[in-house]
C-alpha cells in the first residue's frame, strides 16, 4: 500500500489530509474527534490577541447554494475568528498535541498589523508544542474591516512585512494563507516567500453573496433584515483554487515552493489534483462540515488505491507532476484536432447534446426521427459542450484525429507537428501574417 | 357473528371497517414538497421529450417538472391544465407505466423513470387546493354547443369550448357528472370524492350547464339537439356489456364487473358493499383488474381472474397485473368460460384450457371448475344507443380528424368514437381537439 506520510516544511503527518482553520477546528472536542477519525493534521481555528475575544453574530452564519438533490456545492460564512478566550485555546492545543504527537497541529493566527502584537502571541503558541503557524491574511469579512485578514493579504508589502516579523520571532515554520480576493495571486505569494515564509496556503474564502431573500429583499444569510458578504467555499470554488495553486506552482519566482492547497476538496481525487499541481498537503473544511469527519477514510483509501494503481509509492512521486503541463493559451497545439463521438449503446436519447449544440453552439449534432443522435464531423469544432451536458458519463467522448486524416470541417489534412498561435499566420505578431 | 372472508354467499362487511378503509386508501399517496423536489431533480429536461410524445394529451412534461423544481408550482399546474384540464384525474389513473414513464429516458439509463404521474398530481393538487381556476373565458361568441356525456371526453370538450367563449350544455343520463371517473375506475385511484371535486373545479370556467337524467334516444334526440344548438359533441362512452354467451349466465350472482365497480364507487360505506366469498372475474382488461382487486380488498376469500389468452395479450398492463397478484388475486390465463353451474345461484364456473394456433384461439378439450358464488363479467363494453344515421366502424362511431363524424355539425370523442385507446387521457385529448375543431368550424 502506498505511503501517504507527509513532511510539509518539516511538519509531519501520517497523511496529507488536514482540516483547515475553520469551525471544525475551533476546540479540543472537535479536534480530538477529527484525529480519532483519522485526519492527518489540523490548522486550529484562528486565534486573536489576548483579552476579550471577538464576538459573532447571533443569527445565521452560513449561506449556501445547492445542486440537484440539495447537494451542497457552495457554502458562505460570516463567522469571525475564534470567539473563545486565547488562554482556553492555548491550553486545549497543548493537551491535544501532547496526546496526538504524530499529527500535524498548526495554529492559525490573526493579530493587528504591529510587530509587537505578533511578538506577544508567538511565544505563547510555541509553548503549546504546536508544529507551526498559519498567518490568516485571508478572511474577507468582519476582521478585514478592522485592518486584518484579507486587508493584509491584499497588500503584498504587508504580507511580506508580517511574514518577516514572524520568521524573526519564532522557530516554528510559517505558512502564509492567501486571500483569493485579489487580481493576481502571484503577487502576495511572492511577497510571502520574500518575507521568508516557509509555505503558502490557499485559497481562503471568496467574497460572496449566496442568495437574495426575495421576500425580505435582503442578502443571505440575513441578520435582522440585513446581510453582508461572506466567504465562499466548498466544491464550487475548487476550479478557482486549482488555478491559483497552479499559477504559483509555475511562477518563475515561486516555482517549487511549498503549497498547502485549500478550496473545495471533497474527495481523494480533488486532493490528488491539487497535489499534481504542486501542493504538498491539502486542507479540507466544507466537505467535513457537510458530511462529518468520517469522509477522511474514503480520502485515505481512495488516494492509496489510485497511487497503487499508478505505481506511486509515496506522495512525492506525483506531487507537481501536472505543473509542467499548465501553460498559456498561446502555446496550445492548434494542430491537435478532435471530434465528438457518441456511443450509441450508452446513449439514453435524452437529446440534451442536440439541444445544446443546435441552440447554442455549432449545429454539429444530427437527430433522426427515431432519436438517434450523431455528430456531424463537418460541423464539429470539438468544443466539448455535448460531453459536458450529457447525463451519462463516457457516452460522448472526443476522438483525436490522426496526422494524415482530413478534418471534414476544414478540409485540411491533420498535421503531425505541433504549432501554436505564436507562429500562426493569423497572428499579427507572428511575423508571417497571412496576406 | 359478523361476516368474515369465510362467510358463504354474497355478503357485506367481510373485513372490519378500518381494514377496508386502509385497503381502499390512496394507491399512490401524494408527494410532499420535499419528495417532489427530489423527484423533479431527476428530470433531464430532454429535447423534444419522449415522455411528452407518449402522452396522448401532449403535456409539456419537462417544462412542468422544471417549474416544480424551481418552486413555480402554479405555473407547473397551468402547463398541465393547458393541455389536459383533467390533469388531476389523469395523474391518478393514467397507466403512466405504459405511457410517459415508459418513454422516460431514465428507463434506458437505469430502468427507473422520473415519477411523472405523481409529480403531475403534486402540481395539480397544489393549484386545485387553492380553489382558483387558472383560465378565463374569451369574449362570448353567441354560439351554443350541446355535449352529450359528462365523462372525460365531454368535460374536456365543454371546458375548451367554454374557454373559447361558447355556451355549452352538457347532457348526461346519470345523476352525477364525471362518467367513468365517477362510476368506473378503482376506488383507491380516486379517493376523497375527487371526481366530483374535479368537475366542480372545472365548471368554474363558467358557461357550462350540466343537465342530468338526459339519455340520448329517450329524453334527447339528435335531431332536436342539432336544431337547438350550433354543434353537437357526442361523448357517450360504451354503455353495453358483452355477454359470455354460455349456459348459466342468468344465474343469481352473475354480474357485470362495471356494475360492481359503479356500485362500489357510489357506496357511502364500503363495508356495506356485498361481495362473494369465491369470486371469479372473467376478462383481461383494466375493468377486470379493478373488479378483482376491489373484490379482494373488500374481503373476498378467493378471487380468480380468468383470461382466455396468455398474459402478454392482456389489455391490463404488467404493472396492473402485478398489483392484482400482490393483492392476492389469482390470475389464470389461457382458459375460456364454457358454463356457469348452480341451482338458482351460481356455484361453480367451468373453463376450458386454450392455446393459440396461428393467432386463433382453440380449446384443448380439458376443462376445470372453480368454486364461485359471484361471477363478474369483464370481457368488454360496447357502443349502445348511438343515434341512427351515424356511420359505425368497428363497433364505434366513425370519426376522422378531430372527431368529425360523417354528419355535419356532429363531432364525437372518447370511448364511443373510433381510434385511440379507451383511456381517460385519450378521451380528454379527443374532447379537447374536437372542441378546437368545433370552434374553428363555427368561427370560420
Amino acid at each position: 500500500m502506498a505511503d501517504l506520510s507527509t513532511n510539509f516544511v518539516g511538519i509531519k503527518s501520517p497523511n496529507p489530509f488536514w482540516l483547515a482553520s475553520a469551525p471544525p477546528t475551533d476546540k479540543e472536542y472537535n479536534v480530538r474527534r477529527a484525529f480519532e477519525a483519522g485526519w492527518g493534521g489540523v490548522v486550529w481555528k484562528t486565534l486573536g490577541e489576548a483579552g476579550p475575544p471577538v464576538v459573532n453574530v447571533n443569527g445565521p452564519r452560513y449561506g449556501a447554494i445547492w445542486g440537484p438533490d440539495r447537494r451542497l456545492i457552495g457554502l458562505n460564512n460570516i463567522e469571525l475568528i475564534t470567539d473563545r478566550p486565547l488562554e482556553v485555546n492555548l491550553r486545549e492545543i497543548k493537551a491535544v498535541k501532547r496526546d496526538y504527537p504524530d499529527r500535524a497541529l498548526v495554529v492559525s493566527l490573526m493579530v493587528p498589523c504591529e510587530e509587537e502584537a505578533w511578538k506577544r502571541i508567538l511565544p505563547l503558541v510555541e509553548e503549546t508544542g504546536a508544529d507551526g503557524i498559519e498567518l490568516n491574511f485571508g478572511c474577507p469579512h468582519g476582521m478585514s474591516e478592522r485592518g486584518m485578514g484579507s486587508a493584509v493579504g491584499q497588500v503584498p508589502e504587508y504580507v511580506e512585512m508580517v511574514a518577516r516579523w514572524c520568521k524573526a520571532n519564532t522557530r516554528m515554520p510559517v505558512i502564509v494563507k492567501l486571500t483569493p480576493n485579489i487580481t493576481d495571486i502571484r503577487q502576495p505569494a511572492r511577497a510571502a516567500f520574500r518575507g521568508g515564509a516557509d509555505a503558502v496556503s490557499l485559497i481562503n474564502t471568496i467574497n460572496s453573496i449566496t442568495a437574495v431573500d426575495l421576500d425580505r429583499m435582503a442578502p443571505e444569510p440575513t441578520i435582522d433584515g440585513k446581510g453582508t458578504h461572506g466567504g465562499y467555499c466548498g466544491p464550487a470554488v475548487k476550479p478557482i483554487a486549482l488555478n491559483m495553486v497552479a499559477e504559483i506552482a509555475r511562477d518563475e519566482e515561486t516555482r517549487g515552493k511549498p503549497i498547502s492547497a485549500i478550496g473545495g476538496i471533497t474527495t481523494w481525487k480533488d486532493a490528488a489534483e491539487f497535489m499534481a499541481l504542486g501542493a504538498g498537503c491539502v486542507q479540507v473544511c466544507t466537505a467535513a462540515m457537510t458530511y462529518g469527519f468520517r469522509i477522511v477514510e474514503e480520502m485515505i483509501a481512495g488516494l492509496s488505491e489510485w497511487m497503487d494503481e499508478k505505481g506511486h509509492a509515496k506522495l512525492d512521486d506525483f506531487i507537481g507532476s501536472a505543473v509542467p503541463n499548465v501553460t498559456d493559451w498561446q502555446f496550445l497545439n492548434l494542430n491537435y484536432i478532435t471530434k465528438a463521438e457518441i456511443d450509441q449503446d450508452l446513449c439514453i436519447k435524452c437529446g440534451r447534446c442536440y439541444a445544446a449544440c443546435e441552440d447554442t453552439s455549432h449545429q454539429a449534432i444530427a437527430m433522426s426521427e427515431d432519436r438517434v443522435f450523431t455528430v456531424k464531423d463537418e460541423e464539429c469544432v470539438a468544443c466539448n459542450l455535448c460531453v459536458d451536458v450529457c447525463p451519462v458519463e463516457g457516452c460522448i467522448t472526443m476522438r483525436e484525429l490522426k496526422p494524415g486524416e482530413v478534418d471534414p470541417r476544414t478540409g485540411r489534412v491533420v498535421e503531425k507537428d505541433y504549432a501554436n498561435w505564436t507562429t500562426h499566420p493569423n497572428n499579427p505578431g507572428s511575423g508571417c501574417a497571412a496576406e | 357473528m359478523p361476516n368474515s372472508p369465510l362467510t358463504p354467499g354474497i355478503v357485506p362487511g367481510r373485513l372490519p371497517e378500518d381494514a377496508i378503509r386502509e385497503n381502499f386508501s390512496d394507491l399512490h399517496p401524494p408527494m410532499d414538497a420535499h419528495e417532489a423536489a427530489v423527484a423533479a431533480d431527476r428530470c433531464y429536461f430532454c429535447h423534444d421529450a419522449p415522455c411528452m410524445e407518449a402522452c396522448p394529451t401532449a403535456i409539456d412534461i419537462p417544462m412542468f417538472i422544471r417549474e416544480i423544481a424551481t418552486k413555480s408550482v402554479d405555473s407547473a399546474a397551468r402547463t398541465i391544465f393547458s393541455q389536459n384540464i383533467l390533469g388531476g384525474m389523469c395523474a391518478r389513473v393514467c397507466p403512466t407505466e405504459t405511457l410517459c414513464e415508459q418513454a422516460c429516458v431514465r428507463m434506458d439509463a437505469e430502468e427507473d423513470p422520473v415519477e411523472i404521474g405523481r409529480l403531475q398530481r403534486f402540481a395539480t393538487d397544489h393549484l386545485m387546493a387553492k380553489n382558483t381556476h387558472p383560465f378565463t373565458r374569451e369574449e362570448p361568441t353567441g354560439k351554443r354547443i350541446a355535449v352529450v356525456g359528462a365523462g372525460p371526453a365531454g368535460l374536456a370538450c365543454a371546458h375548451r369550448l367554454a374557454m373559447k367563449g361558447h355556451d355549452v350544455v352538457v347532457f348526461d343520463f346519470r345523476p352525477k357528472p364525471g362518467g367513468l371517473n365517477e362510476y368506473g375506475i378503482a376506488a383507491y385511484k380516486s379517493t376523497d370524492d375527487f371526481a366530483q371535486a374535479e368537475v366542480a373545479w372545472l365548471m368554474r370556467i363558467g358557461g357550462i350547464e350540466i343537465r342530468h337524467g338526459q339519455r340520448l334516444g329517450e329524453e334527447l334526440s339528435l335531431d332536436a339537439l342539432r336544431a337547438d344548438f350550433d354543434a353537437v359533441f357526442l361523448g357517450i362512452g360504451l354503455q353495453g356489456v358483452n355477454a359470455l354467451g354460455i349456459a348459466g349466465e342468468d344465474l343469481e350472482g352473475v354480474v357485470n364487473a362495471v356494475d360492481f365497480i359503479a356500485d362500489l364507487r357510489q357506496a357511502e360505506d364500503l363495508s356495506r358493499v356485498p361481495v362473494g366469498r369465491d369470486v371469479v372475474v372473467i376478462g383481461g382488461g383494466m375493468t377486470a383488474i379493478d373488479a378483482a382487486v376491489q373484490a379482494k380488498l373488500l374481503g373476498a376469500l378467493n378471487v380468480s381472474l380468468v383470461y382466455r389468452r396468455g398474459r402478454e395479450r392482456m389489455a391490463a398492463s404488467p404493472y396492473e397485473q402485478e398489483l392484482a397478484a400482490a393483492k392476492g388475486v389469482h390470475i389464470i390465463t389461457n382458459a375460456r368460460p364454457v358454463a356457469l353451474h348452480g341451482d338458482g345461484a351460481v356455484r361453480e364456473a367451468e373453463f376450458e384450457y386454450t392455446r393459440e394456433e396461428e393467432g386463433t384461439l382453440v380449446g384443448t378439450g380439458e376443462t376445470f371448475r372453480i368454486r364461485a358464488d359471484q361471477v363478474m363479467k369483464a370481457i368488454g363494453q360496447t357502443l349502445l344507443g348511438a343515434p341512427e344515421g351515424l356511420e359505425i366502424a368497428g363497433g364505434k362511431i366513425a370519426v376522422t380528424g378531430a372527431g368529425r363524424t360523417g354528419a355535419e355539425g356532429i363531432w364525437a370523442g372518447g370511448d364511443c368514437a373510433s381510434g385511440g385507446d379507451d383511456l381517460t387521457v385519450t378521451a380528454v385529448a379527443e374532447g379537447r381537439d374536437a372542441a378546437e375543431d368545433i370552434h374553428a368550424t363555427l368561427m370560420a
